[in-house]
């Protein structure tokens, strides 16, 4: 490792050759604005506001993607000159912009706005055509406005990254704008929803559809039992929203902010994360021993879903059959839960909230609810619940804990570690291994499908049995499995599959990091790190050992796999095409 | 400009469909194949409507917006048919200056149609193009490969007359 003196705003370091300005700059305590650049995935030196002066060079520098390659180098970072000319960079953005700052869902966690304030800029020094674009609302899950786009090619880095690629940078010059192939609408082109460009937009061009209008009118009917359950990893990211250091795990504090807001049950969606388990861990050992169609993939996530019937339609029979934890707790609220409370289920309105935007999705999907009824009648992300406490008035940070409500509000170790890469493994592992061998085995951690690498592959021998197994998330890399299994390459029998990189902890629904946090902090494995302490702390690490998992099973669906279990927890899939 | 995006209904033959696969095949080892292919593409069809450009996403192994993109991106590709008649009138800057604007408006009204656009008969297709070199005829138009020059408004109808039922 060759290491260069250098120089920073006339201060003395030194840095490994070939490191960029922005990094040593980071490294340094110097933060330098950028817009466009994401770490890894957009490193294109486009948006200009990271220029800096490099002493000799012919002109500013992006600091972003210019690499320290000599000893000497002298680095400016703040001259007035470079001030200067990032104010107007700004002030050219604000000229093609709708500067509707005060009715913006991302007013107040907006990068540019941010940057605008710091830098006092003037918003109208330069005026003259501005292009003017309608709203898309296609989709269940986003909105779309391009008058608010600043054109930093984030989105398209992050729709490659999932190998979906449905928006670009089109036409040319003035006329360029981030549309989709032949100027469609998002909801008529194989978009898996799963959200990534909503989380890396630096503004309110790309937002979640807002539902959360829906959840207090719900709420304010007297007529409507409103029951709201929350997904594995909202407790890992919610506090986020709220200032609180990535990582935090807030579950009691939401559970005390979900019941102020009003709902009438609170409940766990571990629970219908372990019932996932039992389910799907069920599935798999009937496709060992009668010869099913091997790998059997998981099937909670529905990015992941909706990305295979686009686009690899000819491996749907490897999806596992189980509805996701979020359609099986909703099934279970509007039979089990409306029986035992006596409540007829057409007043139950179930709420989940969901890491995910493709959720919004999910509970319009055909083949899932019942008696004409969804399971799920609306989902909401991390995003729109902290929307809902700070609209409600409710001090986040000040609340007491409190516990989820029974009949489903006690989760395993093994449903809240859904929550991150290889968690759904690792929990289906620890109850089919038991199940295979008919004991209580000690052995409850799986480290090796652990972890944020792109593909994790174990082999475990489980009641004498090989059972090798493949754990990936990011669908680039889900591809790669896809193709080995087209191709008759594939060794393993139980694949697990998450759309986001990283699981549902750095979902499409959870809270929006700035670049600047983003690029330097690696969030998906600060936020597993709350998950697999939440696991430790648990009193119960196994889905089977659950109680309530135990009771439902005695007192209404009989056996895991069983008629009714198939009725209501199991549900098909359809060939999408791909509409690129 | 935004390219248009033509309504006419495809009409691609079994011989064109061949080519263009060989164009695929020759150029699909080529990480930058998008761009060659899309050139043979548009001298096999003339334009670059999505059907083709689905076959050269399909063929190619690429994203179709990324075909897109390219396809928007540079102003020599065409997403409109041409007609029998293509009618191109300069706006380089000196026909600019001398008016060819006015022209390219009038052409526009008599035949209903916008630039980068073609009739529904197929017969005039309208395009806007950039300097062609004949600034001493300024302001010009070409109809297919014949040149008029140092024109009025007044001009146009009896142009599109000579062609009209030819």
């Amino acid at each position: 490792m060759e290491m260069l003196n250098i120089k920073i705003n006339g201060k003395d370091y030194s840095v490994e050759k070939n490191t960029t300005i922005l990094e040593a700059c980071h490294k340094f305590g110097i933060k330098i604005p950028t817009l466009c650049y994401l770490k890894d995935i957009n490193e294109i030196g486009a948006c200009r506001m990271c220029l800096c002066e490099v002493k000799g060079a012919r002109s500013l520098v992006a600091a972003c993607v210019y690499p320290i390659d000599r000893d000497g180098t002298e680095i400016f970072t703040n001259t007035p000159q470079i001030q200067k000319y990032r104010k107007t960079n700004l002030e050219l953005l604000l000229s093609n912009h709708d500067k509707k700052c005060l009715s913006c869902p991302r007013s107040d966690n907006c990068e540019l706005q941010t940057l605008c304030l710091e830098y006092g800029v003037d918003e109208t020094k330069f005026q003259g055509e501005e292009t003017k674009y309608e709203e898309d609302k296609s989709t269940l899950h986003l909105v779309r406005n391009n008058n608010k786009c600043i054109l930093c090619r984030r989105c398209v880095a992050a729709c490659k990254q999932q190998y979906v690629s449905v928006i670009g940078a089109n036409n040319r010059g003035f006329d360029t704008a981030i549309t989709c192939a032949f100027e469609k609408d998002l909801g008529d082109v194989s978009c898996v929803s799963c959200g990534q460009c909503t989380v890396v937009c630096p503004t309110g061009a790309l937002v979640e559809r807002d539902d959360t209008e829906k959840v207090f009118e719900a709420i304010a009917d007297p007529t409507k039992h409103v029951v709201v359950h929350t997904a594995p990893s909202i407790r890992a990211t919610l506090g986020e929203c709220f200032d609180m250091p990535i990582g935090t795990n807030v579950k009691g504090k939401m559970v005390t902010a979900l019941k102020m807001l009003g709902f009438d049950k609170v409940f766990d969606t571990n629970f219908g994360a372990d019932l996932t388990i039992m389910e799907e861990g069920t599935e798999f050992i009937h496709r060992v021993k009668e010869g099913g169609v091997l790998p059997m993939i998981t099937s909670c996530s529905p990015g992941w879903v909706k990305f295979c019937e686009h686009y690899y339609p000819d491996l749907i029979p490897h999806l596992s059959t189980c509805k996701s934890p979020q359609q099986m707790q909703g099934a279970m609220i509007k039979s089990y839960y409306a029986e035992k409370a006596g409540i007829d289920p057409k007043d139950i309105v179930v709420v989940s909230v969901m890491p995910c935007v493709a959720k919004k999705f999910e509970i319009k999907r055909d083949n899932q609810g019942h008696d004409g009824m969804q399971d799920n009648d609306i989902s909401i992300s991390t995003r729109e619940l902290a929307k809902m406490i700070k609209k409600s008035g409710i001090q986040f940070t000040a609340l007491e804990d409190s516990d989820f409500d029974p009949i489903m509000g006690i989760g395993s170790g093994a449903g809240t570690i859904f929550g991150a890469t290889g968690g759904v493994m690792e929990a289906a592992l620890r109850t089919v291994a038991d199940v295979l061998t008919g004991e209580d085995l000690e052995k409850v951690d799986y480290t090796e499908v652990r972890g944020t690498d792109d593909i994790k592959e174990a082999t475990y021998n489980v009641a004498g049995m090989d059972v090798k197994v493949a754990v990936t998330s990011g669908l680039k890399n889900a591809a790669k499995l896809l193709d080995d299994i087209r191709a008759g390459k594939s060794e393993y029998q139980f694949i697990e599959v998450m759309c986001c990189p990283g699981g549902c902890v750095n979902g499409g629904g959870q809270p929006i990091q700035p670049g600047h946090v983003r690029n330097f902090t690696d969030l998906k494995a600060e936020r597993a790190k709350a998950l697999y302490q939440d696991d430790l702390n648990l009193e119960y690490r196994k889905s089977h050992d659950n109680p309530e998992i135990k009771a439902i099973y005695d007192e209404y669906l009989g056996e895991p796999g069983s008629h009714k279990a198939h009725e209501l927890l199991h549900t098909s899939y359809v060939e999408r095409g791909n509409n690129s | 400009m935004q390219k248009k995006i033509s309504s006419i209904p495809f009409s691609g033959t079994p011989e064109q469909e061949a080519k263009l696969k060989e164009a695929i095949a020759r150029n699909i080892d080529d990480p930058g194949a998008v761009m060659p292919v899309l050139q043979e593409a548009q001298e096999i069809y003339g334009y670059l409507p999505i059907e083709v450009q689905k076959m050269v996403a399909d063929g190619l192994n690429v994203p179709l917006e990324e075909v897109y993109g390219v396809s928007t991106f540079y102003s020599q590709f065409a997403l409109s048919p041409k007609g029998k008649y293509n009618i191109s009138v300069c706006l380089g800057t000196a026909c600019y200056v001398k008016g060819s604007g006015d022209i390219l408006d009038k052409l526009s009204e008599i035949l209903g149609i916008e630039a980068e656009e073609c009739t529904p008969d197929g017969k005039f297709s309208l395009t806007a193009c950039r300097c062609i070199g004949a600034c001493g005829l300024a302001p010009v138009l070409t109809v297919n490969d014949d040149v008029y020059g140092r024109l009025t408004v007044n001009d146009v109808q009896g142009i599109i007359d000579k062609y009209k039922d030819a």
